[in-house]
This record gives structure tokens, C-alpha cells and sequence, in this order.
């Protein structure tokens, strides 16, 4: 019997712990940052990410090899890793970052991702993030990465389907005139959007199995890389109160208040 | 932001201002805090906390929503047995080989109170089963009877009850009068049980009857019954004041077989199997007016800051201050009773006294709390589109199921007699 030239499907999932999606952020008197003492969860679209690796293992069963899922943070980001874990990661990686620490920005991220993905010895294929995490809603990581390392790229997924055999991937991307269809080459970076699909809460049997699922710890020295931020944040504020608005009695007075606010036609 | 509204709190109520003459409906949006349990003073450990949590998000997302409409219908939602078994929350007091998770009662106390968190008469049904059947089972069953009924029960293919009250003995228990005679093979129950809770859609019921009435409290045996016995029927729902969506109803035994590998426990050692399961049944339930007194308070409090009259928020006037002190501080002293009490079950040490206390304490604050809830929400609390009207509905309840409170304070203080007429003798 031949073995299969296929090579198995090792997938990374990075995921990011933020401030809790219900609760009311508020921003600190120093103007500097907001209020953190809040209950804190996995990014929003980081949890579609793991769905997704889990579904596709659901779908494609022993095509894929292995999920892993990685942080960057301090002490207590380990939490979304055992989140991940219950969903059903096989294994975490903890790039530990001291509690006092500044937060690493995107490019740190990036930067950081490539050095975890490199040091693989099976070697990573498929790279599933969130498209952007709730905090600073920057939506780079993904985009860095795939530029870091030179794998092809589709963002704001709203459908994937990997074929491991052919090694490609067909993406429906979520664009603004509507969805478009790629068909991408492994190794590929994937950022999730909202529609990709919902996730699953972690049953209590597997919360418990995931106790025994190994968390690697690393630190930024192990990887060799400097998450020192390159942005200074000079202020935090709360968007400006909405003032009302008015209304307009004809389509003519319509256009007199537009040309006021200085906006002009498009001339096509 | 993102994410669908089915994660949304249900008691969430969207409305807009309505013009002068109509009537004004406050708004309580999106939430600044997800709920004001005090975790630092809860005592969890990280562990405990991770299990609170994704019971937290199950309940929000499987049970919150549905819970007003669980209410009004007085329907049980009956594809959350299932998915109550998938995520483990039938078992959690149950030895793995039975499916279950193993864990202490402090476990399933904390999960009783995050379902009524969500909805009260949800969790009731879903405590009924899973304590007050299943555990009942798995401490007294033997391994053959183990084996046949728990695997179902903890994964919710069946759902489970236990009966031991009856239309003519409520809080004198042990004067209950279905029969259970002697037959060939086994027994054979004729009588009749009250205010069975899953009593509508049991398959499995842990029926408590009279196998020699001359002997009293030493001639009660615990059964293990099932649905579609002959001679075993149910009437008809009962249309209860809350807790509506959890089934109760009336048994009805004439000339029931049931075979003798069906006695749970000891013949005529019935009162023991029943009078232990209450102190854990006390115990566990105490987790209910835990659960409903926080869903008062997070709500009332996130209500009182959004209303706002004499221009400024109502929450800042002195005596709606001191409400939501006076609801605090009682939800805090009746958690830090009640988790006691279950830390000191885990390690072996079950006190009557305790257990009976735990809930004694924690459904009399829990009625004065909600009821404050309702009142901190004026004339908007008493229409029931607002959820503070069914939280104290269904915190009604604790005063009189497991036990009264006048049984328990009777219980309480004869605990202290007796151990007085030791040392005297």
C-alpha cells in the first residue's frame, strides 16, 4: 500500500483575551485607557476561529493532524486557552508577556506569530484569527502575518472550504459590494467574520477533559522578538455625544443642507 | 457591537420613550456590569469559577431567552433535557461510569444557581431530576439498578422525579398512606402523591410508600417507579402562582405492580433514604433564591440608574440607596451561608441543622429581595413584562418546597433539644 502524499492538515488558532462584549466600557480619568477591573472573555471572532478548526475537523476528520491554539499575554490570558481547549483544541501555546507590561500591538503580534509558526517542526498550513479584536478593533494581525511570511491571504471570511489533498481553500470573503469567492493556495492566513458561523459553549465534560490537554509556556525571549510597543497612545475619549439632527421638508432643502456641510456630488 | 441578541440577558427590554400622555416605559439597555456576583467574596477557586461561568453562558444562551415565555406559557421547554445532558449538568454528583462528572455538591449547587439565574421554574425541574431523583439513586441504587437508570437520566433521554408527599401529608411526612403491599414478586402501591414536581413527564420516579403503616416512620421503602407501569397515572398539570414552566402534578397508584429488584435501599429503611436525601435536596436547592435573588438585584440595579426622575437617576435618592444595600447585603450573607454549608457536605460533613439553615435563611431573604426588586422598579414592576414580578413568584416557592419554614425552624431548634437531652442523660 502506497502511503498518501497528502500531508495532514496542522492548523493554528491565535486568540486573544479581551474585555467581556456586554459590558459598558468606560474610560479611565486619566484619559489613557479604560476602565479594565471588567470581566474579561475570548475575542468574539477569535471563538468563530476555534469553531471553525473545530468544524473543520468535524468535517474533514483525519485530514486534520492537529489544532493548536496560541496566546500572547499576561498571566491570566491562559484562561482562553483553556476556553479553546474545551472547544475542542488538542494543545495551547502561552507566550507569556509580564502583567506590568504595556499590551503588544499587531505588528508585535504578527511578528510573534511567525516565530511560533516557524519553530513548528510539523510545520503550520492553515492559520485561522479573528478579523479584528473588540478592544482595538485594528484588524492588521491577520494581514501582517500573511505579509510576514508571505502566505496568501483571505480576510473577513464568511464560508471556508480547505480540500488537504489539493491543497488549496475556497474563501467567501465579505466585501463591500457583497461576497466574493477565493480560491487560495496553502499555507493560508483566514481572518473570520461575524457570519462564519456560532460557536459552541464548552460543555462541562469537556472543560474538565480540556484540564489535561498540554499548554506550552514560552516567553518573547524564547522567540526572540521584542513586543515593545512602536505607538505611544496620547488620549482616550468617549465619542463625541451624538447631537440631534433635523429634518428637512423638501429634497431641494435637503441638498442646500448637504452643500452647507460640505458635501459635494461625485461627479461619474 | 456584534454577536446575535439570542446572547443578549432576556430580561433585557427594548423600548422608546412614548410621547407625554401615554405611559412612560423605561429602558434597560445594554449592561455596564454582566452581573454584580461578587467574586472575590464567593471564594471560587479558579476551577469552581470556570465551572460557574460556562454554566452561566449555557443558561444565557439555551434558557434566558426563553424564560418569560416559559412563564407565561407554563410550559417546560422539553429539548433542554438533552442539551441540560450534553453539557454534563445531569450527573454532576454521578461516578463517571454513570456518564457524570464526579464533582461535589458545592458543583451542583453552584450550577442550580446559575439556571435560576436564568429562569427559576427551569432550574426547579431540572433540580428535582437531577438531585432529588438521580442522586437519590446513585447513593442508595444498587449497581444493577445503577446501571439501568442512571445513563439515561444523566443524559437526558429520560427525565426523573421523586415523590413523597401527599394530599394528606405535607409536612407530616411519614404519615403518608400509599400503600404498598406485599405482592407476588413484589409490592403493589395503591395511593396517591401531591405537588410531585416533573410529575407530568417522568419516566423515572423515586416513590416513597408504606410497605407496614403499623410501624410508622420504620415501615417506609423507597421505590424506583416507571412510566406506563399499570395501575400508575397522572391528573392533570397544576396551575401554580410561579415556578410555571416547571410540570407538577398529582400520582395516582391503584394496584401498581412494582418488582421487587425495584426497592431502593433497604425494606421499611425508606425514612433514612428519604430524610438524608432531603438535607443534600435542602442544600442543593439553596441555590435557587441564590440565583433569583441575584437576577433581582442585577436587574433592579441596572433600573434604578437608567430611570430617571426629579432630574437624576432614582437610584440616587437615600431610600433607594438603601434598598440596594439592604438587597446586597442580603444576597452576600445568604451566598456565604449557603456555599459554607456546601464546602462542609464535600468533606463528609452533612449537618441537618445546616443544610435545613441554608435554605431556611437564603428563600426568606430571597422573597424579601425580590420583592424589594419589584418594588425599585415602581409602577413598571407590577406589569409583567418586566421579569421582577416572576422572580419573586418563583422565590415564593422555597419558603414551602423541601420542607416549610416553619418545619425547618421546628427541625432546627429540635436539633438543639436533643443534643441538650444527651448531655443531660
Amino acid at each position: 500500500m502506497r502511503p498518501s502524499a497528502v500531508r495532514l492538515l496542522n492548523i493554528l488558532v491565535p486568540v486573544k483575551r479581551t474585555v467581556d462584549y456586554a459590558v459598558k466600557i468606560r474610560v479611565n480619568p486619566d484619559q489613557k485607557g479604560v476602565d479594565l477591573n471588567v470581566k474579561h472573555s475570548m475575542n468574539p471572532f477569535d471563538e468563530i476561529a476555534v469553531e471553525e478548526a473545530v468544524r473543520l475537523r468535524e468535517r474533514l476528520k483525519d485530514e486534520v493532524k492537529s489544532i493548536k491554539v496560541v496566546t500572547i499575554g499576561p498571566t491570566k490570558a491562559a484562561e482562553t486557552l483553556r476556553t479553546a481547549l474545551a472547544m475542542g483544541a488538542d494543545s495551547g501555546i502561552h507566550v507569556e508577556v509580564p502583567d506590568s507590561a504595556p499590551p503588544p500591538e499587531p505588528l508585535g503580534i504578527a511578528k510573534a506569530l511567525r516565530a511560533v509558526i516557524q519553530r513548528e517542526k510539523e510545520g503550520v498550513d492553515l492559520v485561522i484569527l479573528g478579523k479584528q479584536a473588540i478592544d482595538d478593533d485594528a484588524s492588521q494581525t491577520g494581514q501582517m502575518l500573511a505579509g510576514l511570511l508571505d502566505w496568501a491571504q483571505a480576510t473577513f471570511a464568511s464560508k471556508v472550504d480547505v480540500d488537504p489533498k489539493a491543497k488549496t481553500a475556497n474563501v467567501t470573503r465579505e466585501i463591500d459590494g457583497g461576497l466574493e469567492e477565493l480560491k487560495c493556495q496553502l499555507p493560508l492566513v483566514v481572518t473570520t467574520d461575524l457570519r462564519l458561523n456560532e460557536p459552541r459553549y464548552a460543555s462541562l465534560p469537556n472543560i474538565m477533559k480540556a484540564k489535561k490537554k498540554p499548554i506550552e509556556k514560552l516567553t518573547p525571549a524564547d522567540l526572540k522578538i521584542d513586543l515593545t510597543p512602536l505607538l505611544e497612545t496620547v488620549k482616550v475619549t468617549e465619542p463625541p455625544k451624538r447631537k440631534g439632527g433635523g429634518k428637512v421638508e423638501s429634497v431641494d432643502e435637503l441638498i442646500a443642507k448637504l452643500k452647507e456641510a460640505g458635501i459635494t456630488p461625485v461627479k461619474s | 457591537m456584534l454577536r446575535s441578541f439570542s446572547r443578549l440577558p432576556a430580561s433585557v427590554v427594548f423600548r422608546t420613550r412614548a410621547t407625554a400622555n401615554a405611559r412612560t416605559v423605561a429602558v434597560a439597555a445594554q449592561r455596564r456590569h454582566a452581573s454584580f456576583y461578587n467574586t472575590d467574596v464567593a471564594g471560587l477557586t479558579e476551577e469552581q469559577a470556570e465551572f460557574r461561568n460556562a454554566v452561566h453562558e449555557f443558561a444565557e444562551k439555551e434558557i434566558a431567552p426563553r424564560a418569560s415565555e416559559i412563564d407565561r406559557t407554563n410550559t417546560f421547554p422539553m429539548d433542554l433535557w438533552e442539551k441540560f445532558g450534553d453539557m454534563g449538568l445531569l450527573g454532576i454528583t454521578v461516578k463517571p461510569e454513570y456518564g457524570g462528572l464526579e464533582l461535589g455538591y458545592f458543583n451542583h449547587t453552584l450550577a442550580m444557581e446559575e439556571l435560576s439565574r436564568a429562569s427559576g421554574s427551569v432550574a426547579l425541574s431540572y433540580g428535582a431530576h437531577s438531585n432529588l431523583c438521580v442522586n437519590q439513586i446513585h447513593r442508595w441504587g444498587t449497581p444493577a439498578q445503577k446501571a439501568k437508570y442512571l445513563p439515561d437520566l444523566v443524559a437526558g433521554r429520560k427525565v426523573g422525579s421523586l415523590a413523597m408527599s401527599e394530599p394528606g401529608s405535607g409536612s407530616d411526612v411519614v404519615s403518608m398512606t400509599l400503600r404498598a403491599a406485599r405482592a407476588d414478586g413484589g409490592y403493589r402501591l395503591t395511593g396517591n402523591k401531591f405537588w410531585i414536581t416533573n410529575g407530568p413527564v417522568a419516566s423515572t420516579l423515586v416513590v416513597y410508600a408504606k410497605t407496614e403503616p403499623e410501624k410508622g416512620s420504620k415501615g417506609i421503602t423507597a421505590f424506583i417507579i416507571e412510566k406506563g407501569w399499570e395501575g400508575f397515572s397522572t391528573h392533570q398539570k397544576l396551575d401554580k402562582f410561579g415556578m410555571r414552566g416547571s410540570d407538577t402534578c398529582e400520582l395516582v397508584f391503584e394496584d401498581c405492580f412494582v418488582p421487587e429488584e425495584n426497592v431502593l435501599g433497604p425494606v421499611n429503611g425508606g425514612a433514612k433514604v428519604l430524610m438524608s436525601g432531603l438535607d443534600l435536596e435542602r442544600l442543593v436547592l439553596s441555590g435557587g433564591p441564590l440565583g433569583l435573588m441575584q437576577a433581582a438585584f442585577d436587574y433592579a440595579v441596572e433600573y434604578v440608574h437608567q430611570r430617571k426622575q426629579f432630574g437624576k437617576p432614582i437610584g440616587e435618592f437615600q431610600l433607594m440607596q438603601g434598598k440596594l444595600a439592604d438587597m446586597y447585603t442580603k444576597l452576600n450573607a445568604s451566598r456565604a451561608y449557603v456555599y459554607a454549608v456546601a464546602k462542609a457536605c464535600d468533606q463528609g460533613k452533612v449537618s441537618r441543622r445546616d443544610c435545613a439553615g441554608a435554605i431556611l435563611y437564603s428563600s426568606d431573604r430571597a422573597v424579601e429581595v425580590t420583592m424589594e426588586a419589584m418594588q425599585s422598579l415602581g409602577g413598571n414592576g407590577y406589569i409583567n413584562e418586566y421579569p421582577t414580578g416572576r422572580f419573586l413568584r418563583d422565590a415564593r416557592l422555597y419558603t414551602v418546597g423541601a420542607g416549610t419554614q416553619e418545619i425547618r425552624r421546628m427541625l432546627i431548634g429540635r436539633e438543639f433539644n436533643e443534643e441538650f437531652k444527651r448531655q443531660a442523660a
